[in-house]
């Protein structure tokens, strides 16, 4: 994996709110077909760094480069076109609609568009892929947590994005969920595609990620592989709190 | 100077307009478009008591306050509680809020029409008087001073009484303001009887020196809510700056450039500030 | 028979059947019945905008004066046909509604409600001001042979072509995107969708139909005056009368449309100091008793019978 071309190219990015620096100066790159986890305690500016890169809000500073090509001062909905589609960690769907429909959302706006019979046959795929072959055409808001989460994995991916973003996306989860939940993340990694893990669950960094970093304050702590950043101890200890 | 004197006394008066909304608004959460009707209540109570029973304005105030307070209690727990209990999110509870004060506010004019059609003209304290050479006529010094007074006095209430601290606690933030056991609905609904009690009462102040009639509610409602929106909303030196500001720019293009243009004036400060300001002059951008 | 090729052939149907009306009466009914086509026109495109994206718009006052107004300065101050003056003055509301949405479609509900509002309130003023102080001493005249079956068939074609108008959308990519813009704004970014044109494509549809209704209703009035055509009331009316009927449907403002102008008609003539009253006990109605409107009264019925 390590020898494949840079897919995302990050530099030096930052993100002030008011006083609070949420990211300060970080960089790092992820390449294509690889897995990054990013980790790191509680508020350290994780999911801020997703919505930076998703266009959730601009960026105060730095660079962010899909294959080349600028995201910093792209809109959201542009990013998502260049090939970046993510799931949230509070999970966002669309309750007035089916699921069928919240999956085709994702089918007809994203980086690769369908429309009409195109985009229905392949959220259909994507739905029998999360699990999800026999709630077509329910209500999504009649759905359980965990599948609600599937709908948004299922929806991320019916752009055919470049690269994924999931915050979070196997918390809450019971324990045979969880494991249901690692193993598609794995098959999603082994069909080649690109993406970032925000995750407080370590079984999941090790089982799934190439390579992770760790943050703390919005700051670069350590990078390397999950064995290696989990045993240093600058990394324990701004997990303990010592720091 | 004429200007700034009579802008001042002006402003006087838009800060208890906006107070009233600036309570509903801040602290319960309602945007009440009814609020200008609660205003033009206040001066029919105002003009009716003079005409019918020559009791003075200055002391009706202080009969329709109880009233106007039980009134607007009311209107909370009967007419709005249900509506925050149904929506399911902000957005839906601010559609609900608006089309149901929208409601109010037409059926209060309805009513009040029917009451008394035509204008609500009487003069009290009418004698002219001047101050640093500007001639202002009685009544607005009047009635500026009780605004000064009634504002010093929500001010005292809300930053030294528990009741007034727990009402600020539930304006920025209500989920933590319940977390240290307020009751937020008790306290919600109290800031909404408050704010519309203020609100009347500037109506009373108000009908003794601007002629009003059944239908100008919704002005004050839209000058209320340039105060709140410029000064910030749950803002009250806020309020303050920005009442005077309107007062001034009101003022100033009545005497400069021509009265038809008032309200257009007005209008426009409101959407320059919605579109550069929303926040208030004063916020800080929305996190 | 597919259904859109028989909801097409419905549509037909009730264009048909409405053109026919001039022939059965030509008085009273026709009067009601083209105030009632007016509004049809109104709150069906109002609520193509308003009902998926739950953005209230007090603006429609606005567009439907310009139409009046540049119908009305142009055919007496410029000798300008009534043509021409319509399609200037739907340009002109086109653009300013354009303005506007990009102006305040990031501002949240409530400020929205209250920009449109404002914002139609100054048009008025300004324009009630520049007509008295520099214009004034003529009055605006629309003089024109039109007939009233002349203008309701002109405003069948109008309502027509908004019923037209949101078939398409409903069918197509914007309509889609509108509906998941109303669900979850955030989503409807990330999922790839330029939220900020959407909406004010929508919302300068609504504008530019606001604005033919109004001019195509001037030549009834033939005496124009701002503040009457400008009148803060019609926004007001257009909203009422299609959340009545229910939003979430293309046919469901016509349901609320047809009850109310016969009652408001009747209110005006029979206690026309009510008419007020009546308005906010119409929105309080709607509020808290058919929050959806008579489409989600009638969906609930069919719903009920059905389990
Ligand atoms: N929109 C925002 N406005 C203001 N501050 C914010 C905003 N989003 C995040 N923050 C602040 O930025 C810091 C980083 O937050 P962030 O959500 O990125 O942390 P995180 O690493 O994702 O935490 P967690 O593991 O709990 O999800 C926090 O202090 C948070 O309060
Ligand atoms: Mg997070």
């Amino acid at each position: 994996m390590s020898n494949g071309r840079t897919l995302l190219d990050v530099q030096n990015i930052s993100k002030k709110f008011g006083g609070l620096v949420a990211v300060n100066g970080l960089s790092f790159t992820v390449k294509e077909q690889e897995v990054l986890g990013i980790i790191g305690p509680n508020g350290s500016g994780k999911t801020t760094v997703m919505n930076l890169i998703s266009g959730a809000f601009p960026l105060s500073s730095g660079s962010i480069r899909l294959m080349g090509r600028e995201l910093a001062d792209l809109s959201a909905h542009r990013i998502a076109r260049a090939g970046v589609a993510r799931t949230f960690q509070l999970v966002r769907i669309l309750p007035g609609l089916s699921v069928m429909d919240n999956v085709v959302a994702g089918a007809v706006f994203g980086h690769r568009r369908r429309w009409r019979t195109e985009a229905e046959s392949h959220a259909r795929d994507l739905l029998d892929r999360v699990g999800l072959g026999d709630k077509h055409y329910q209500p999504v808001s009649a759905l359980t947590y965990i599948d609600q989460k599937r709908v948004e994995l299922a929806r991320a991916l019916a752009g055919d994005p470049q690269i994924l973003l999931l915050d979070e996306w196997l918390a809450g989860l019971n324990p045979s969920e969880l494991h249901t939940g690692i193993e598609l993340i794995e098959s999603l990694s082994r069909e080649g595609r690109t993406i970032i893990l925000v995750e407080h669950v370590m079984d999941a960094i090790r089982t799934l990620c190439h390579r992770c970093i760790v943050v703390n304050s919005g700051q670069l702590i350590a990078e390397g592989t999950p064995a290696s950043v989990l045993s240093d101890p600058t990394v324990i200890s701004a997990y303990l709190g010592d720091d | 100077m004429d200007i700034l004197i009579s802008g001042l006394l002006l402003g006087g008066t838009y800060v208890l307009i906006a107070m009233g909304l600036n309570l509903q608004y801040g602290v319960a959460r309602i945007m009440n478009l009814a609020n200008g009707e609660m205003i033009v209540l206040g001066a029919l109570a105002g003009f009716w008591l003079y005409m019918t029973a020559t009791i003075s304005p200055l002391l009706t105030i202080f009969l329709i306050a109880p009233i106007a307070f039980a009134g607007n209690w009311l209107v909370y727990r009967l007419l709005l509680v249900p509506l925050v209990r149904r929506a399911g999110n902000q957005g839906q509870l601010e559609v609900d809020s608006i089309l149901a004060t929208f409601g109010m506010s037409f059926v209060l004019v309805g009513i009040m029409v029917s009451l008394h059609g035509e204008y609500f003209t009487y003069s009290f304290l009418a004698s002219p008087l001047s101050i640093l050479g500007t001639t202002v006529a009685l009544n607005r010094l009047v009635a500026f001073g009780f605004a000064v007074v009634i504002g010093l006095i929500l001010y005292l209430w809300l930053n030294h009484s528990r009741a007034g601290m727990a009402v600020r606690a539930v304006s920025v933030d209500p989920a933590s303001a319940r977390l240290v056991g307020i009751d937020v609905g008790k306290v919600s609904a109290l800031a909404f009887a408050v704010g519309g009690m203020v609100s009347a009462m500037a109506g009373v102040l108000i009908s003794t020196f601007i002629t009003l009639d059944a239908s100008v509610g919704v002005i004050f409602t839209m000058k209320a809510l340039i105060i709140v929106i410029m000064g910030g909303v749950g803002d009250i030196r806020g309020a303050i700056v920005a009442a005077v500001i309107l007062g001034m720019v009101e003022t100033a293009v009545a005497t400069l450039i021509d009265p038809g243009l008032t309200l257009a004036a007005a209008y426009l400060i409101f959407l320059l500030v919605l579109l550069f300001k929303p926040q208030g002059l004063f916020g800080r951008a929305p996190v | 028979m597919t259904g859109e090729v028989r909801s097409l052939l419905i549509g037909a149907v009730c264009v048909a059947l409405a053109a026919a009306v001039p022939y059965v009466t030509d008085g009273y009914w026709l009067s009601i019945a083209l105030t009632a086509m007016m509004y049809i026109a109104l709150s069906t495109s109002w609520a193509l905008f308003s009902g998926p994206t739950h953005y209230i718009s007090l603006a429609s006052g606005a567009f439907f004066g310009i139409g009046g107004y540049l119908v009305a300065t142009g055919m007496s101050d410029y000798n300008q046909s009534f043509w021409l003056m319509m399609f200037v003055a739907a340009v002109v509301a086109t653009l300013l509604a354009g303005l506007i949405g990009l102006a305040t479609l990031r501002l949240s509900g409530v400020y929205f409600v209250i920009f449109t509002l404002g914002l139609a309130e100054m048009i008025r003023n300004l324009v009630s001001w520049v007509q008295n102080n520099f214009l004034g001493s003529r009055g605006l005249y629309v003089l024109t042979d039109f007939t009233d079956a002349h203008i309701y068939w002109m405003l069948l074609a109008v309502a027509a072509a908004v019923f037209l108008f949101g078939w398409f959308i409903d069918r197509s990519r914007l309509g889609f995107a509108l509906k998941i813009i109303g669900n979850e704004e955030t989503v409807a970014r990330h999922v790839g969708i330029n939220t900020a044109w959407t909406k004010v494509v929508l919302f300068m549809s609504t504008g530019f139909f606001a604005a033919l209704v109004g001019a195509i209703i001037a030549p009834r009035y033939s005496y124009i005056e701002p503040n009457l055509v400008f009148s803060p009331e019609l926004s007001f009316l257009v909203v009422i009368m299609a959340l009545l009927g229910g939003t979430h449907r293309l046919w469901g403002p016509l349901l609320g449309v047809i009850p109310f102008t016969l009652i408001w008609e009747a209110i005006s003539i029979w206690v026309p100091n009510f008419t007020t009253l009546f308005l906010g006990l119409a929105f309080l109605t709607i509020v808290y008793f058919i929050p959806n409107g008579f489409v989600g009264l009638l969906e609930k019925l069919r719903h009920r019978s059905v389990a």
